[in-house]
């Protein structure tokens, strides 16, 4: 195994325990804002896993994937602040 | 092997900084203090990681790979935006909430 693997696993495994605490606060979480805020930072976690995952393959389709999540994660959480805001997404 | 070198401390760091994240939106006390720990990974753990899948996308075809810099560009637009929006939604909602509880008797 050369450096660079071993690298790659520690930060997958590194980005495993930190999505497992976004999880936990997901669950947790006292209110809606805090859920909110997990799931905000959990789809970031998955975002920069793919990036990851583009070096470990040497395959250009993971980055595609990445900005899509980048787009989804954004709208997503727009979406969810809007609501908590107004009480509806579209006025 | 310097490029080896390089992407894997850059990675490294990219993984402290988000589990710095994680550990702070788990162990903060309230949101407001909450809000602050995901910027640390929004902000140098995703640069950190854009550089290294730049370096080593460039040393592996030989061309400058600058296409990793959507990632970025999208995340420096994005994050502040649902930032503010979350604040705003959260002090909204606490001084709806404060509004709701009883007056206290003078």
């Amino acid at each position: 195994m050369s450096l660079l693997q071993v690298a790659i696993t520690a930060t997958l495994v590194m980005y495993g325990v930190a999505m497992i605490l976004g999880l936990l606060r997901l669950f947790r979480g006292p209110r809606a804002q805090d859920r909110v805020l997990a799931l905000d930072f959990i789809f970031l976690v998955a975002l920069l896993a793919m990036l990851v995952l583009a070096i470990r393959y040497r395959s250009g389709t993971y980055f595609e994937a990445a900005l899509l999540m980048g787009v989804f994660g954004f709208l997503g959480t727009a979406a969810f602040a809007k609501f908590l805001l107004r009480g509806e997404v579209i006025e | 092997m310097i490029m080896e070198v390089v992407v894997s401390l850059l990675l490294l760091a990219s993984g402290a900084l988000v589990l710095t994240a994680a550990a702070g939106l788990w162990r903060l006390p309230d949101f407001p203090l909450r809000m602050h720990a995901p910027a640390l990974a929004n902000t140098l753990g995703s640069w950190s990681v854009t550089l290294a899948s730049i370096v080593h996308g460039t040393a592996t075809t030989q061309r400058l790979a600058l296409h990793h810099w959507a990632i970025i560009i999208l995340l420096a637009i994005t994050v502040p935006i649902t930032t503010a929006l979350l604040a705003r939604a959260a002090l909204f909602r606490d001084r709806a909430a404060a509004a709701r509880l009883p007056r206290r008797a003078v």
